[in-house]
């Protein structure tokens, strides 16, 4: 299949990714996004790998560009790492202010 | 001694040592002590003009260098004094008449605090030494720097009193006028130097350097020097602040407004006489002001109550005849009116402030009368000067205005009536004020009546001393028609180049006995109307427009004041207030305005900085994909 078509989607799924990270209120949805957006890299790494493998199969037999597709597993392990962390502190931050909402996270703010 | 010369820096020095003294000593002297010191100094310049005046006339005349005042590539000026016949005579003048004054002053001003006493002193040796700058100078900067101090001292002098706010409007206006004709006296200066390079008198007045100027330029510069003598000297149209410099203290008044300030002018035109002769359209000029100036102040003067009002009037009528002398190329004459005018104007104004005196501070003639039962010095003194004013045969006044109404008949008939006319208006007025104030019956308070009394001999002493020099100093310049040689003008002759005018001497007596005749009609013709001075009622018609000046302060407010108001009003509301205080306060609100915006980036919101962080990417990548 045209290998556009995956970047469109891949495209497409990011951007969405980062506007629900810039407009939705609630954190957890915020997690939701970033998920959203990793996997759209993901997508788009194993489908130039299967693009760059399929130009190389014209010349050779063994299909050695797979390291695309290793790399998505590093990407699911890191997103998984980083989701429970996250969690963790979604409930801390709930225990304190009782809501999940990010607008009351401005103690930073003076 | 031929050495009087070394000490010739002596002669200002002195009076400024005074105002130091006086100056920063005036809350621990004493009255005495600061009248004294202010008074001695003044006669010891006097002594030292004396010595000069005698070396001078035994011919040795000099120019003293002090030191280069400013030094540039092609303009050179020095700091020097020209000590020759015309200035050595102002140092007579200034010296003499200002010592009479300052022993006056030490009586009249007697009932003033310590330290205002001190500060009259200091500010009355300030003016002298600024006087004596502007005689003495060899150029025409050391004049101009005299120049600007005497307008400065009349100011602080005239606003002596100052809590009295008409008092310091009429300060300010003189000092205001002043600088108007300051004005042009400059642009004169620097047109000089534009053509010539230089403006010491050695240097402009010879032959080669006049030369480098073409008509247009002498008549330029002689013109604007005009205007400055107009403010110095009070002319039309600069004239309207010396009836109103009478708030001064009455010494005051007789030393700067009679006998020295405004006569700075004259020497002007005077020690210039090399340049106005040349530059026939500016004596044309001057003669048409300075007898349109006499003719106006002496109609004025008919109708003025208050004694000061009428002297001042008197004053601006006795220069406007000056400048006419100089106008019709009489340089002789003018400054011997000068001379003659110091003594006898000088003595009117000490007698009328012993008048005022007596009459505890009034002024207004109205309520005097018969003061010459109670005062009798002052009487017979007042009378010397009005007689000398006028024009009688045997006075000072005599021989200085004939003179120049002869020459002024020598030029110009019409002008010969026209100032005959002005003559005997001042014979008129003059006699109506000595009528007034000194004859017939007090019209004053029971009071005031009581309080009169001859005043000590600190004032009548000058008054005495005046009165002889108004009657005998006219002999200096007595004319060959009449028997003398004329000794002013031989004396004069080396620096002041008069015009020569041949009039027939059958002419000359001719006109001397009309003049006398004419004067004799008009006193007579005042002291047939006054002689039994009721106080009339509200003048009418003519009267009416006398009295009240001419409008002239009102056509001034008018045309020149109040458009300047609404000028500076306009400035104020509009480019002041929204243009200029709107940008500087703009800037400000900028500021706040921008940091309201920016405050944003640091909310504490996590969506902003993740947004900004966005943004940022965004941005590199575009930076990374196009450049």
């Amino acid at each position: 299949m045209d290998i556009k078509a995956y970047i469109i989607l891949s495209l497409v799924l990011f951007t969405i990714g980062i506007i629900g990270v810039l407009v939705r209120r609630n954190a957890i949805i915020i997690f939701m996004c970033v998920e959203l957006m990793l996997n759209a890299v993901n997508l788009l790494l194993v489908a130039f790998s299967k693009m760059h493998a399929l130009s190389i199969a014209a010349k050779a037999s063994a299909n050695f560009a797979s390291d695309a597709q290793i790399f998505v597993f590093f990407i699911m392990v890191v997103a998984a790492a980083e989701v429970s962390v996250g969690l963790a502190i979604i409930v801390m931050m709930y225990r304190n202010v009782h809501t999940v909402d990010v607008n009351f996270l401005n103690r930073l703010k003076n | 001694m031929n050495n009087i010369f070394k000490l010739v820096w002596l002669i200002p020095i002195l009076p400024l040592l005074g105002f130091l003294i006086n100056g920063l000593g005036r809350k621990m002297l004493s009255k005495t002590v600061s009248g004294f010191v202010g008074s001695a100094v003044v006669f010891a310049s006097f002594l030292l003009s004396v010595l000069v005046f005698l070396q001078v006339k035994a011919g040795n005349t000099n120019t003293i260098h002090f030191f280069d005042f400013i030094h540039l590539k092609s303009l050179n000026i020095a700091f020097d004094f020209k000590i020759d016949q015309l200035s050595s005579l102002f140092l007579l003048i200034i010296t003499g008449v200002g010592f009479l004054i300052h022993v006056y002053s030490t009586s009249y001003m007697h009932d003033e605090e310590g330290k205002d006493f001190a500060k009259y002193f200091a500010y009355l040796n300030l003016f002298v030494f600024s006087m004596l700058l502007l005689v003495m100078g060899g150029n025409y900067l050391i004049m101009f720097i005299g120049w600007e101090g005497v307008g400065l001292c009349s100011y602080l002098l005239i606003g002596y009193w100052f809590k009295n706010v008409d008092y310091t409007n009429a300060a300010k206006k003189a000092f205001i006028m002043n600088r108007i004709g300051d004005l042009g006296f400059l642009l004169a200066l620097f047109w000089l130097i534009s053509k010539i390079g230089t403006i010491e008198y050695n240097q402009v007045f010879t032959a080669a350097s006049l030369a480098k100027l073409s008509t247009f330029d002498i008549t330029g510069i002689t013109l604007l020097m005009f205007v400055g003598a107009t403010g110095k000297s009070a002319q039309i149209p600069l004239f309207t602040w010396l009836p109103d410099a009478m708030a001064g203290p009455t010494p005051v008044s007789a030393l700067i407004h009679a006998a020295t300030m405004v006569t700075a002018g004259i020497y002007m035109i005077a020690r210039s006489n090399a340049l106005f002769t040349l530059a026939p359209i500016t004596l044309n000029v001057i003669t048409i002001v300075g007898l349109a100036t006499a003719l106006l102040a002496a109609s004025i003067a008919i109708k003025q109550n208050d004694i000061k009002k009428v002297l001042a009037y008197s004053t601006v009528s006795q220069l406007g005849f000056m400048f006419v002398a100089l106008g019709t190329g009489n340089y002789v004459a003018a400054v011997f009116h000068v001379i003659t005018h110091a003594f006898f104007k000088a003595l009117m104004f000490l007698g009328s402030g012993s008048v005022i005196h007596a009459m505890g501070g009034e002024q207004d003639i109205r309520k005097m009368g018969g003061l010459h039962k109670h005062m009798k010095i002052t009487s017979i003194t007042f009378l010397i000067g009005c007689l000398a004013i006028a024009g009688i045969p045997g006075f000072s006044g005599f021989f200085s205005k004939d003179e120049i109404l002869a020459g002024a008949f020598s030029h110009n008939p019409i002008i010969f009536s026209l100032l005959l006319f002005a003559a005997l208006l001042t014979a008129f007025y003059m006699f109506r004020l000595y009528i007034i104030t000194f004859s017939g019956t007090f019209r004053g308070t029971h009071d005031q009546e009581h309080h009169l009394h001859e005043s000590p001999s600190a004032m009548t002493l000058p008054l005495i001393i005046l009165a002889i020099l108004s009657v005998v100093g006219g002999f200096i310049g007595v004319p060959e028609v009449l028997g003398g040689h004329h000794w002013l003008a031989a004396f004069l002759s080396p620096v002041v180049k008069s015009a020569t005018h041949h009039l027939e001497h059958s002419t000359e007596y001719m006109l001397m006995g009309i003049t006398t005749v004419l004067v004799l009609i008009s006193i007579t013709f005042a002291w047939v109307r006054f002689k039994n001075y009721k106080v009339a009622g509200e003048s009418t018609g003519l009267g009416k427009i006398l009295e009240n000046k001419w409008y002239v302060d009102e056509l001034y407010q008018m045309a020149i004041v109040n458009p300047l108001k609404s000028i500076s009003a306009f400035f104020n509301n509009i480019i002041e207030i929204k243009l200029i205080d709107g940008a500087v306060n703009g800037v400000g609100k900028l500021v706040t305005y921008s940091s309201r915006q920016l405050r944003w980036l640091q909310s504490g919101q996590v969506g902003a900085y993740v947004l900004l962080m966005v943004v940022g990417m965004l941005i590199l990548f575009f930076i990374q994909l196009f450049l």
